[in-house]
Formats: C-alpha cells, structure tokens, sequence
C-alpha cells in the first residue's frame, strides 16, 4: 500500500445531497458531525464540494426531476469516488417506490457502493457505513455477521 | 554570508509548507478541543494533501496548473527572501503575486462562487496588504532599513519600540490564515453563501498545491511576526506562536462578518495604531 492509498483512507471528505428527502435522514447526517459523534477525528470532513469531496451522501429517492443534478454531481467528483446511499428512500425508493414520478433508489442513476437502510437511520449507522465504504476501498471484503443470517 | 548559514536560510525556506501545514494540524487539533471534540491526528492536513495530490486530475482550463505552482513557487520565494534577511517591501510584493496567481485562477474559471471568492480575495489583499505596508515604513522610520537585516543589526527588538504595530499586524494575520471574522473569501464553513469560495474550483492536485502554498504564506507571515523579537530565535517563535493562538481563540468565538466591515476595520484600526506609534516615537525622540 503506497503512502497516498494509506492517506485516501483518512481523509474523506464528504458532499451532501438531497434528493427529496423528508430531511430525517439529513438531520441524523448532520448529527454524526457534531461533538457527540465527531467523525472529524477519522479526517472526515463536510466540505459542500463536489470537486473536492470523496464521498457522496445521498439521501431521498432519485426522480425525473433530480436524476440530471445527482448525476452532474457524480461526474464532478474525480476518482477514486464513493457513493453511499443514507436511509430507505434512497436505497430502494422506500414508501415513495411506486409514485408515479420516482424513479425508485438511486441506484437506478448512478453506481452505489453502500446502502445504508433505516428511516431515519441512526448516526451509529452511518458511522459504520462509512467505515465499510472504507474497507472496499482499502481492497478488504465485508464481514457478515453469520449467527444474524441463521 | 557563508556556506553553512546559506543551507539553514534554503531549508527553512522550502520547510515553510511543512512548518504550516503542523500548525494547520495543531489549529485543527485546537479548535477541536475548544468545542469539545477529540479532533484529528496532528498530521492530519498531510494526508488531506496527499489524498488530494493522488486523486483524479480534473482542471478547469489549462492556465489553472500553472497559476497553482504560481502560488506555491511565489510563496516560497517570499519566504526564501525572509530567510536571507532581504527586503520587505520585496517580501510584500513576492506574497501578493502569490495571492494574484491564486485570484486569477479562481476568476478564470466559469463559475460564480469562485469569481465571488476572487473578488473577496482581491478585497482582503486591499484590506491587509496597505497595513503591511505602513508598518514596514514605520519599522524603515525605526532602524532605517527596509531589510531583514537592518533588523537584526538594530540592536532592540522591536516589539518594545512599535508594540501598536504588533497590535495592527494581528488583524493581517487574521485575514491571512483566512479565520472568522474575516474568512470572507475562502471560509470552509460557508457551504450554503460561497460552496468553497476562491478555492472551488481547485480539484486533485491543483488544490493539493494551493494547500501547500497557503501553509507556506502563513508560515512566512508569522516569520514576519517572529521579526518582531529578532535576534532571539525562542522569543520570536513565542510572539509568533501566541499571535497564532490568539487568531485561533478569535476564530472561535466570533462569526463570519461581511467585508465592508473588514476593510473598515483594518483601514481605521490599523492605520490609527501604527500613527499613533510612530507619533509617540517622536515625541519620544526616538525617531528624529
């Protein structure tokens, strides 16, 4: 692992997006910032900057309206890029699936690297999600739990 | 100068970045810690620029590379001029190319956070750069010499004869480690008004090289400071590190004020003290 592999693993800085959520999930996203959770100690950092930023949150379902603006942001963001998908709306669409303007999770726009379900996901959540994100970035596979699967 | 005393002024000099960016550590560490949080690892602003200098390059147009190691180079020149004792007027020169490289990229690219960032950028140097300015007249009214030098050689430190001076220079530094209340131009906390201001459009390691140039100036500005107390080296790094602190402190407790306020307080604050300095000098007597 080269010195600038090991330093893309602590310094994440993230972008936030909104693709119509209820803000629940921007408001538990918004928690694991403050002092309680403080992920900025893992150099994790909201920088509002897609140019910039590592990560993309996303949070609310993709529709006809926003797919253009989720994908802008995606493709200003320079590789090596994560997206993480915050809540049930965004994974899959959630109670808005079947309206007739969504267009269901948005990973119907763009690549997804994880899910992370809840609604509203709990900041410990999102916290753990992300140091998923940073395992598959690192190479290593995720551990499933196996006594939770039987 | 010789052989030995040259090697120490080159690498002091090309040490500025990394001198700046452990301070950026230490404040991000600081600052943390003022609002009960844990904060990152001291090296934290390294890996930041590392990660940047490894990402994707993906630049506005071809001329934003250039004005990026621009800004670096011209940065390391003027802390090159710090280190061999040159001129200050120099030294004040070399800095505002560096900030001109900086403005210039950001205004040529097609995007209205980044010209409004420019255009604030510009107004923070017409806020910083005439308090500079009258201050180093006041230092040439002093030990008559606009060099580095002439200060070493003035047998006083400074700060006793134009402590006002010390005073005026606090608000510079303020403005150019780019702190409330005067983060106007480039504040990372003002996602929703500048996105990242005159920084947006740096991305990789265009934005990896504006880092390391403004820990380089902000190295070079507290050198400046350090002047100060000048031929005690532990004493100048104090006034520095303690003008550092309170820059901190202040970043801290005020919010973000609009630049019409800036530029007032800079221009009357900072004028007021440094006349009112030299005025008591001559009264004094110790200006003739």
């Amino acid at each position: 692992m080269t010195l600038i592999q090991k330093a893309q693993l602590k310094s994440l800085w993230v972008v936030h997006y909104d693709c119509g959520s209820c803000n629940g999930c921007d408001i538990e996203i918004l928690a694991a910032l403050t002092p309680k959770f403080d992920v900025e100690r893992f150099g994790i950092i909201n920088i509002g900057n897609p140019k910039q930023a590592d990560v993309l949150l996303v949070t609310g379902p993709a529709n006809h309206r926003n797919k253009e603006v989720l994908l802008n942001i995606y493709d200003q963001m320079p590789a090596p890029k994560l997206v993480i998908a915050i809540g049930t709306c965004a994974c899959s669409g959630g109670i808005f699936h079947n309206c007739a303007n969504v267009l269901g999770g948005i990973d119907k726009v763009i690549p997804v690297d994880v899910y992370i379900p809840g609604c509203a996901v709990r900041p410990e959540a999102i916290v753990d999600g992300v140091v998923l994100a940073l395992n598959k970035l690192a190479g290593i596979a995720p551990v499933e739990d196996e006594e939770e699967l039987q | 100068m010789n052989l030995i005393s040259t090697l120490i002024a080159v690498t002091l000099a090309l040490a500025t970045p990394l001198i700046g960016g452990l301070l950026a550590g230490v404040d991000r560490k600081l600052t943390a810690r003022m609002q009960e949080r844990m904060g990152p690892p001291l090296v934290q602003p390294f890996y930041d620029v590392l990660k940047l200098w490894g990402k994707e390059s993906m630049i506005s147009n071809r001329l934003q590379p250039v004005l990026a190691f621009g800004y670096l180079g011209f940065a390391l020149i003027a802390a090159g001029l710090v280190t061999f004792q040159q001129d200050l007027l120099l030294i004040l020169f070399m800095t505002g190319i560096a900030d001109i490289c900086l403005t210039t990229a950001a205004m040529n690219a097609k995007s209205p956070y980044s010209y409004i960032g420019g255009r604030r950028e510009f107004l923070a140097m017409l806020s910083y750069e005439p308090v500079m300015l009258i201050v180093y007249i006041a230092i040439f009214m002093v030990t008559g010499s606009f060099t580095v030098a002439g200060i070493y050689a003035y047998g006083k430190p400074l700060a006793m004869v134009l402590p006002l001076a010390l005073i005026a220079l606090q608000f510079v530094l303020v403005i150019e480690m780019k702190k409330s209340p005067y983060d106007v131009s480039g504040s990372s906390h003002a996602h929703q008004e500048l996105v990242r201001g005159v920084f947006t459009e740096f991305s990789g390691y265009t934005m990896a090289l504006i880092e390391l140039g403004h820990w380089a100036k902000m190295a070079t500005t507290l050198m400046i400071l350090g002047l100060f107390w000048a031929p005690n080296p532990v004493i100048s790094a104090a006034i520095s590190l303690a003008m550092f602190f309170i820059t901190l402190v202040v970043d801290n407790i005020y919010p973000r004020l609009t630049w019409q306020s800036m530029l007032k307080t800079t221009w009357s604050v900072g004028f007021i003290l440094v006349l009112l300095n030299v005025v008591a000098l001559v009264i004094g007597g110790v200006i003739i």
